[in-house]
């Protein structure tokens, strides 16, 4: 029952949205409150996962391989109680005012549904019902995305919608060739059979399909253009949410259906899943130092630091990919945090050209501080979580026969301090280039960035505890017989 | 049957892969509905056609000959129903964009629209 819950209360608290009178501060109130829920549930869950092992849920009492079940590992838990911190923090700096439009064409019950699509992706056990979830996904975030009328945004929703839509048929053809050949589609069970079914053209095939269809959600270095194309123009609390969820939807199901259906580290996709992370890594991070805007530094570091996700699966060790894990979370937490900063200074300054801002030192230093918190962690500063992440990946790269990785790693933390750096250097410390009117920060818009900075903080002092959490999620996934024996029984 | 059948999925991600590489929004979307249209067919074809069976039988005592899959068509029909809708999505915003921009060239748009 559990399971069903995250998916269950954003759908219910969607269709309330729409049946409520249109009053902003009734819709956002319900809005927020639905997104806490979430968390509750999620974080319930998560317990109950920490204790009592793999939680399976068949839907409509089916027996498993037929039916469509629901499986939470702690992968998944911890995922999905992500969805709920960022559901509620996004939810929750609607508070300080959305554009009066938007909210009028549903823009709170299009996050809803798009967080249960998020919800569903993490937790389902059936391949073809990944990509109805995915699907869920798209089609909020395509509204969201071209709510506005603007000529920019509407040409970056289209490019996002067109590239979208060919992962997805490359996701719908190999899932059509798997079906073919293995004749199910539960996870469990074609993580079972599909050893002794596979054949090595088939398997070279299907595994560059889905690492095309995954990649290109998850913004992997050749695929991954329309990101940054896309992802400055929506309001800054529709990027934090696209920033902190979708790609992480991609990453989550390429290591899921990886690790079910491509068991073999020999396997000639790993290669290039390494290779293409190292790239995604560095030509992210030239990209970030090229641009002026600190949305689109902020897209490409978010493109950049994928590669630090997807390394961990490639390298196929418990610790690189326990570490990859870590990084996907801590990942999620700053990367919103930092777009919702980003919209404070679109509140403040209505730019985010990082030439025309400054002097924010001077005029909040509480947001300065503020800030600097998700700034140095995505830079790998310690402390801080991003630097206890990237110190786990770089160990588990010279652990392995794939050490040039750790020096890739390392390089690429350095261009990200200095492109961090620089946007703390542009947006704090320069004097202001214009003699602006300083208004009062919004308070209400800071609160869920000094909870996010708060989170941030916590897990870095936790570090030890979530490494040896997110350590058992990568043996889980690694080793798929225990998800299996959970979901099918003894058979 | 098979061979038909791939055939014609082969000819239709061939049309839809080469629509989409085209500057021009309408020649896009078509590409793409030419494209889920392929992977559809592909599903039907990967998981076996069979001919003048039921796919849903009382008798528990069947063999796998004797009656059709309906997980494909199943599959098929949820991705019609998706595919449908997305794509009516994409001609709506295909057409503000051309409306906003007055052109469906997509360089065009870029060039303005940045």
């Amino acid at each position: 029952m559990l399971l069903v819950l995250p998916i269950i209360v954003p759908l219910a608290t969607a269709i309330a949205l729409q049946l409520l009178p249109h009053r902003p501060r009734l819709l956002r109130g319900v809005a927020f409150a639905g997104a806490l829920v979430i968390l509750g549930v999620a974080v319930a869950l998560f317990a109950r996962v920490q204790t009592e092992g793999i939680q399976v849920t068949r839907i409509g009492s089916w027996p498993a391989p037929f039916g469509i079940t629901l499986v939470a590992d702690l992968f998944s838990a911890l995922l999905v109680m992500m969805v709920g911190i960022i559901g509620a923090a996004v939810t929750g700096s609607s508070f300080a005012g959305v554009d009066p439009r938007r909210e009028a064409l549903g823009y709170h019950a299009l996050i809803h549904v798009l967080l249960m699509g998020v919800s569903g992706a993490f937790l389902t056990g059936d391949i073809f019902n990944l990509y109805v979830w995915f699907e869920v996904t798209l089609i909020s975030s395509f509204v969201l995305m071209s709510l506005h009328r603007t000529r920019a945004q509407l040409h970056a929703a289209f490019i996002y919608v067109a590239l979208n839509l060919l992962a997805s048929a490359f996701l719908l053809t190999a899932i059509g060739l798997l079906y073919g050949q293995a004749g199910t589609l539960n996870l469990a069970d074609l993580a079972r059979t599909w050893p002794e079914r596979r054949t090595p053209a088939l398997d070279a095939a299907l595994s560059m399909l889905f690492l095309t269809a995954f990649g290109i959600k998850a913004g992997l270095f050749p695929l991954f253009f329309w990101l940054p194309a896309s992802y400055h123009t929506p309001p800054a609390a529709v990027g934090a949410l696209f920033a902190g969820l979708l790609t992480k939807v991609g990453v989550y199901a390429m290591i899921r259906v990886f690790t079910m259906l491509f068991p073999d580290p020999a396997n000639s996709v790993y290669s290039v899943l390494l290779v293409l992370s190292a790239i995604t890594m560095i030509v992210g991070l030239i990209g970030a130092l090229a641009q002026r805007d600190m949305r689109r530094v902020l897209s490409f570091n978010l493109v950049g630091h994928i590669g630090f996700t997807t390394v961990g699966l490639a390298l196929w060790t418990p610790a690189a990919l326990g570490a990859s894990i870590l990084y996907v979370l801590h990942h999620m937490l700053v990367i919103t945090t930092l777009f919702l900063i980003s919209g404070l200074f679109l509140r403040q300054r209505r730019t985010t050209d990082l030439a025309s801002l400054g002097g924010l030192y001077r005029s909040h230093p509480a947001i300065a501080v503020l800030a600097m918190v998700p700034i140095f962690s995505l830079a790998g500063v310690p402390p801080l979580s991003g630097f206890i992440a990237k110190l786990g990946i770089v160990t588990a790269a010279l652990e392995g026969p794939h050490y040039w990785v750790a020096a890739v790693a390392l390089a690429v933390g350095l261009l990200t301090l200095v492109s961090m750096a620089r946007v703390w250097d542009e947006a704090f410390w320069k004097p202001s280039p214009t003699k602006s009117v300083t208004t009062a920060p919004a308070p209400l818009m800071v609160v869920p960035i000094a909870a996010l900075v708060c989170l941030t903080i916590a897990l870095s002092v936790a570090a030890g505890p979530v490494f040896e959490i997110s350590r058992r999620a990568a043996d889980q996934l690694l080793h798929a017989d225990e998800y299996v024996r959970a979901v099918l029984g003894g058979r | 049957m098979e061979l038909v059948l791939a055939i014609v999925a082969g000819a239709l991600y061939a049309c839809g892969l080469y629509l989409m590489l085209r500057r021009r929004l309408a020649q896009l979307i078509i590409g793409l509905s030419l494209l889920a249209n392929g992977s559809n067919i592909l599903i039907f074809a990967a998981a076996g056609v069979t001919r003048g069976q039921p796919p849903i039988v009382e008798d528990a005592a069947v063999t796998a000959a004797s009656f059709a899959d309906p997980v494909p068509q199943s599959l098929i029909l949820t991705s019609i129903v998706i595919g449908f809708g997305v794509l009516a999505f994409a001609l709506v915003l295909a057409h503000r964009v051309h409306a906003s921009a007055g052109s469906d060239d997509i360089d065009a748009i870029r060039l303005d629209g940045d």
